[in-house]
């Protein structure tokens, strides 16, 4: 595991659960890998799990690995598979991130890249210690065909072994896009409105724009052939009913009131990236990319 | 001695009330009683560019105001331009009235509560209020003026050679509209960008390196409201772009208003404004997808107020 932020924790303690799986868990956070060490990785809540992965800060100790599984937030992709990529010289490497360009940044550092995309999600509560918020599925699919769709599979069925639901499948992209068209659409609105996303969802004229979003993103994913696996408008409109996440601050709103960098470049800004390179015009997504960038630039004036 | 009121003490409104009665005999209408009081206690000290202290009527009742005013400037913002209005149906019976509010419909608000000759003026000054009886001339551009209903380019010039020989600068144009439509734009887009991204207005809005760069959208943005001031049939007095630039190298980093309102969680001018155009576009028939985003998102940001 590349990253043991929530996500990547999810995957180490439950992954550590199986005996014929051996998971070694790289974090920059000195004090959770020293946690992990000492008293094990803890999830609690959606399910209650304690792994014992080997931790390490040091990239130098990781053994050779069969699989890599990286987690990190997009703009740390580069470096982390960078101080990485030695012990995934004979293996896969998947990717389970948000949004667009994490598999081509591993690409520029080991040969076998699997694309993923995953639901689960969760906050990490102290050194060691994770809140499981939400249970999901999560698909791998390889990104090219130095990967066979066995290997996606073996992996797959590995996290299915240790309560983390995964398939396999020979184009992984169509959940990835659906995934980052909800993310794009919406994540960025309530970090500028700061608005939940259910009050984002019942006011018609930014739904409105969230369409505008969606529709953008949709051109684009089917101008490169991807067939989405579910409407995004559907699962907005569901996640914006009371009894589901009405309540929801996206994690960009999230990031935004703590000061944090945000995805925007992987979400929106991936977007705009391949509609430009097939052609398909997104203004939308483009503003509120700039926008969002200069709300993290507002962080650094005086 | 001709006679002035000015309806509103925020900066702008101090501005012109203090300089005026260099050379009028000026009465401020204010809000709060005691603004009144302090005004005629103490007199409206103006630092910065002008160095003085005037001395002025002042008054937060309407019904004290003189019969016999001859111009009046509705100084307040936009937001507060309803209730103003209404509160001076029925009396000034001699005034012109000058709006002097940001965006577009001031001028439609005013008519709808007296028969008053009108005149339409924007300013480009800035003034920052320290208290209620000082003000500090901080930018000293133009106010211009013309004729809107009920008067000429005349009537403007009357007024503008008051402003200046008060010390303010100002200019008369035969229609206001290729002014007033330069601001629009430039207003719709810079304070709008401003009050989503909390970033004053500074170099990003003209920067123009990399592709996600701000500069991109707001030059975006002013290309949509001069398209519907192409429809509109107004011929701009300036580019709004060129104005974005041009403030931005001026070495200071401005505030707008509208960042400073959602900042303090207060309403802000967006109808008048963003809303305005937006609303012009749309009876045009002309799309402003990205200015119709930020008027939704500015918006909505104001009623994540109540969260």
């Amino acid at each position: 595991m590349v990253g043991t932020g929530a996500v990547g924790s999810l995957f180490a303690a439950n992954l550590a659960l199986l005996d014929d799986v051996e998971v070694w868990a790289f974090d920059l956070a000195q004090a959770h890998v020293d946690a992990i060490n000492r008293d094990g990785l803890r999830l609690s809540g959606a399910g209650e799990v304690v792994g014992r992965p080997h931790a390490t800060s040091d990239a130098a100790e990781l053994p050779p690995c069969d699989f890599g599984i990286l987690a990190t937030k997009a703009m740390h992709t580069e470096s982390a598979i960078a101080a990485t990529a030695h012990a995934f010289a004979d293996g896969y490497v998947a990717t389970v991130q948000n949004g667009l360009g994490n598999e081509e940044t591993l690409a520029g550092h080991v040969e076998r890249v699997i694309r993923g995309t995953t639901f689960p999600a969760g906050r990490l509560l102290e050194p060691g210690h994770v809140q499981w918020d939400v249970k999901g599925d999560t698909t791998f699919g390889p990104y090219d065909d130095r990967t066979p769709l066995a290997e996606a599979e073996r992996l797959a069925d590995a996290c299915t072994r240790a309560g983390m639901p995964a398939k396999a499948v020979s184009d992984a992209r169509g959940p990835q896009w659906r995934k980052v068209v909800f993310n794009a659409s919406t994540n960025p609105i309530g970090a500028l409105t700061g608005l939940t996303h259910g009050r984002v969802c019942e006011r018609l004229d930014l739904r409105a724009l969230v369409t505008g979003l969606v529709d953008e993103g949709k051109a684009v994913a089917v101008a490169q052939g991807i067939e989405l696996d579910a409407d995004p408008e559907e699962l907005i409109d569901h996640a914006a009913r009371k009894d589901v996440a009405y309540d929801h601050k996206a994690s960009m709103l999230q990031d935004v009131e703590a000061r944090r960098q945000t995805e925007i470049d992987y979400l929106n800004g991936g977007i705009v990236r391949f509609g430009c390179e097939y052609g398909v015009a997104t203004p939308l997504n483009a503003a509120i990319q700039a926008l969002v960038k200069g709300v993290e630039a507002s962080w650094t004036q005086s | 001695m001709t006679k002035v009121v000015v309806a509103g003490a925020g900066s702008i409104g101090s501005l012109l009330a203090a300089h005026l009665a260099q050379v009028a005999d000026v009465t401020v209408l204010t809000r709060r009683e005691e603004h009144a009081a302090a005004l005629r206690e103490r007199g409206l000290r103006v630092s910065g560019r002008s160095d003085f202290t005037a001395s002025l009527g002042a008054t937060s009742d309407p019904g004290e105001l003189p019969a016999d005013a001859d111009l009046t400037i509705l100084a307040c913002k936009g937001t507060d331009l309803v209730p103003l209005a209404a509160s001076l149906e029925g009396t000034l019976p001699q005034a012109t009235v000058m709006t002097i509010q940001n965006g577009l419909g001031a001028e439609d608000i005013v008519a709808a509560y007296g028969e008053w000759p009108l005149l339409s003026a924007v300013t480009f000054m800035s003034g920052t209020r320290h208290g209620d009886a000082h003000v500090e001339y901080v930018l000293d551009t133009a106010t211009w003026i013309g004729p809107y209903r009920g008067t000429t380019e005349e009537d403007a010039k009357r007024a503008a050679e008051l402003i200046e020989a008060s010390g303010l600068k100002a200019e008369a144009f035969p229609d206001l509209r290729p002014a007033q439509w330069s601001k629009l734009i430039f207003n719709a887009t810079v304070n709008g960008v401003a009050a989503l991204t909390n970033l004053p207005h500074d170099f990003h809005f003209a920067q123009t390196n990399d592709l996600a760069d701000l500069g991109f959208l707001v030059r975006d943005l002013v290309d949509e409201g001069k398209a519907v001031a192409t429809v509109a049939g107004v011929e701009l007095h300036d580019d709004p772009w060129e104005m974005n630039v041009v403030a931005t190298q001026r070495g200071h980093r401005h505030f707008p208003s509208m960042l400073e309102d959602v900042e303090a969680k207060r309403p802000t001018e967006l109808e008048l404004i963003n809303g305005a155009l937006v609303r012009e576009a749309e009876r045009l028939a002309v799309g402003v997808p990205l200015q119709t985003a930020v008027y939704r998102l500015v918006k909505a940001r104001e009623a994540s107020y109540s969260e």
